[in-house]
């Protein structure tokens, strides 16, 4: 087993030991579900929804290097300076150039998994700079030194009092856990970071082909000021982001914030289409868009997984998904968590490193159902594990299986299997739920059935 | 079915010979080949699987009582085999393969089996016949048909258990973890009896029930529908 599964193991045992935890993530997620289901019920058809934005994303993507060109002649034609990054590590090369030639000294973000993905902090960090989340969920995460819990509420494993916690601790604040108190105590932070940085780094949901914008979704407005403040802004996103028309948004916009938070529209939706013109008073002096691959064109390489690549980022899969409702976001060990995340991971980072996460599924299909743009993900964990077999077979696993297909299918056989079964199943009592149990994985927790006295085939054949 | 759960097969059989139709069962098959294919082990899922092809060749309708190996026949068979000499065949049997619940109310019409089990049930929808074959509404219209039957729906109705196959072996603490979400939803319905179409899932949720001395039962749908 590579460390990566050992470790999801490890993890995996010690969230769900933890009930407190279990219940807290069911709690919001089943009211995460109650709005969300609100809110689809305003669609006038929710699936003929997904279809449409299914079949957008399929010609975006299908398409993707006229898109982008397309995207990238607009962008340059307004003065924004787009660079293409193959992996993380060009991207954070890109980044840190910018940010020495402008010799910035503070950088404020706003959320952005693709920063995640490239582990941007941590190289702005080591370099020497000052860098601020400005999201408040993304905020709490990094005073805490932590990934984000979820690609959409980062903090969400945390209580009020957790938080009121952190902030007495790291920021000297005062000792009330109100919502409202909490994020006044945030806010006073940022708003000095905001006037004081030197670059506004942000993500990007979506880049309009058609018009060369980007289209960037948040709650709290965080984003509006990182992008405006500072004199160099910089956006990261990856090239699947994609839309062929301004107009897509006026289906994909109510569809990430209903799949995604429960919400009719999320509360800032912008689109910037270049720094600041002449003649314009605001908005920053410079802008960089960094089109991110990482991987990203082998998966479209994919023909049967490609459209992994039309995700949104919206995080209903999580959201529906028993497993992560179950063992929560850090035990993945990975940028994107929940099904997209066990998915993709694997294209992003290596088969054979993170084959486990496609394996720690009971393709129940959940997320599949969720996904607003309709990606197989199910199945495409069941190719996962295919591929993975395939590639590199694990000897006993296999061997157990042709013992399995030899004895199953003939009938004396599986008849004599069956009686040694029945002979063996009471000494199994003494050892259940043991170490010396063969059975432990299931019977630790789970009672095993008893073998019927009478089988079905041996009533069958008495009867006939 | 065979090993363990005989009483859901042979129920299936009386309720079938009772509708006047004759039943054949191959003794020569034992398993659709599900957990090799749900493994990646695609190769010697084929080779349980083809035997099975071979003996089902002849009979004019197959019908399975689990959702699950249904959605194998149904649905992964000719995923499996395509593209290999069995492939035509593959297709031929996944289309005329019913899950038991969809074959009597679809295929045959049938919802009244004059069935009597006077207690509270609840019903958990399997994954794959739910999401995989879309049947959510036959388990229920055949059960609502059953005389002094009262039954509950548990919040958690379509919710996995956690057994998935060899998933449950693999990753015992997460499936543990799913299947009392499970249970306690069920037990909130103050119901009985929790049944479904799928012998796998019940073998999972009574084994975690009975760990915990709880006195709620599983039951096939065919049990409960053969009780006269």
């Amino acid at each position: 087993m590579s460390t990566n599964a050992t470790q999801f193991q490890a993890a995996a045992e010690k969230v769900t030991g933890d009930l407190r935890q279990r219940q807290f993530i069911r709690t919001a997620l089943g009211n995460y579900e109650i709005a969300r289901d609100l809110r689809k019920a305003s669609f006038q058809s929710w699936e003929s929804a997904r279809q449409t934005a299914a079949t957008t994303k399929w010609q975006a993507i299908n398409h993707l290097d006229t898109h982008l060109e397309a995207l990238v002649a607009k962008l340059e034609a307004r003065g924004t300076k787009v660079h293409w990054a193959s992996n993380g590590v060009q991207a954070r090369e890109i980044i840190l150039a910018i940010v020495r030639d402008k010799k910035a000294r503070s950088i404020i973000k706003s959320k952005a998994m693709t920063s995640e993905e490239i582990h941007l902090n941590d190289a702005l960090e080591k370099a020497g700079f000052d860098v601020v989340e400005s999201d408040l969920g993304e905020f709490i995460v990094q005073l805490r030194g932590e990934a984000p819990y979820h690609i959409v509420f980062p903090s969400m494993h945390l209580t009020r009092g957790q938080i009121r916690e952190l902030f007495q601790k790291e920021l000297g604040s005062t000792s009330s856990d109100s919502p409202e108190e909490l994020t006044m105590v945030a806010r006073q932070v940022m708003r000095h970071k905001y006037i004081t940085a030197d670059i506004g780094f942000t993500g990007g949901n979506f880049a309009i082909a058609e018009t060369g914008m980007i289209s960037i979704t948040e709650n709290e407005g965080n984003a509006r000021l990182t992008a405006a403040l500072p004199k160099t802004m910089v956006t990261l996103l990856g090239i699947e982001k994609v839309l062929p028309k301004l107009s897509d948004l006026a289906l994909f916009l109510p569809m990430l914030a209903t799949a995604g938070a429960g919400q009719a529209l999320t509360c800032y939706n912008t689109m910037y289409g270049g720094p600041r013109q002449p003649g314009e008073v605001d908005g920053p002096e410079e802008w960089h868009v960094i089109l991110l691959d990482n991987h990203r064109t082998e998966l479209l390489a994919d023909a049967e997984q490609r459209d992994a690549l039309h995700c949104i980022r919206c995080g209903a899969c999580l959201n529906v998904c028993p497993i992560f409702r179950n063992v929560g976001g850090h035990t993945y060990g990975t940028t994107y968590s929940g099904p997209v995340g066990s998915v993709i991971t694997p294209h992003l980072r290596g088969l054979q490193d993170w084959k486990h996460l496609s394996s720690a599924s009971s393709l129940c299909g959940a997320c599949t159902e969720a996904c607003p743009v309709k990606i197989d993900l199910h199945h495409h964990l069941l190719q996962n594990r295919r591929n993975a077999a395939t590639e590199k077979p694990a000897f006993f696993e296999r061997l157990g299986y042709r013992l399995l297909a030899f004895i199953a299918n003939d009938r004396v056989l599986w008849l004599v299997a069956k009686k040694i079964g029945r002979l063996t199943q009471p000494l199994q009592h003494f050892v259940k739920g043991t170490a010396l149990d063969p059975a432990r994985a299931w019977t630790k927790t789970r009672d095993l059935p008893p073998l019927a006295p009478v089988s079905f085939k041996e009533w069958w054949r008495n009867r006939s | 079915m065979d090993a363990l759960f005989p009483r859901a097969g042979i129920s299936m059989v009386h309720i079938l010979e009772r509708l006047g139709h004759r039943v054949i069962c191959p003794e020569e098959i034992a398993c659709c080949g599900q957990p090799p294919f749900n493994s990646g082990y695609f190769a010697e899922a084929r080779s349980m699987a083809g035997p099975v092809l071979e003996a089902l060749k002849t009979a004019e309708a197959v019908v399975i009582g689990s959702g699950s190996c249904g959605a194998m026949v149904k649905k992964f068979y000719p995923e499996l085999f395509a593209g290999t000499p069995q492939a035509a065949l593959a297709e031929q049997i996944a289309s005329k393969t019913w899950e038991f619940s969809d074959f009597l109310v679809n295929k045959l019409g049938v919802t009244e089996l004059g069935a009597h089990f006077p207690a509270r049930v609840t019903f958990h929808d399997g994954c794959h016949g739910l999401r995989e074959l879309g049947i959510k509404a036959s388990p229920r219209a055949l059960l609502r048909q059953v005389r002094g039957l009262e039954l509950i729906e548990m919040k958690e109705a379509a919710t996995c258990c956690g057994f998935g196959g060899t998933f449950a072996a693999k990753f015992p603490a997460i499936s543990t973890a799913m299947g009392e979400v499970k249970c306690s939803s069920a037990l909130e319905t103050g119901a009985e009896y929790i049944v479904s179409n799928d012998s796998s899932c019940l073998m999972h949720v009574q084994g975690l029930l009975s760990r915990q001395g709880q006195s709620l039962k599983t039951l096939h749908l065919a049990e409960v529908l053969a009780q006269q």
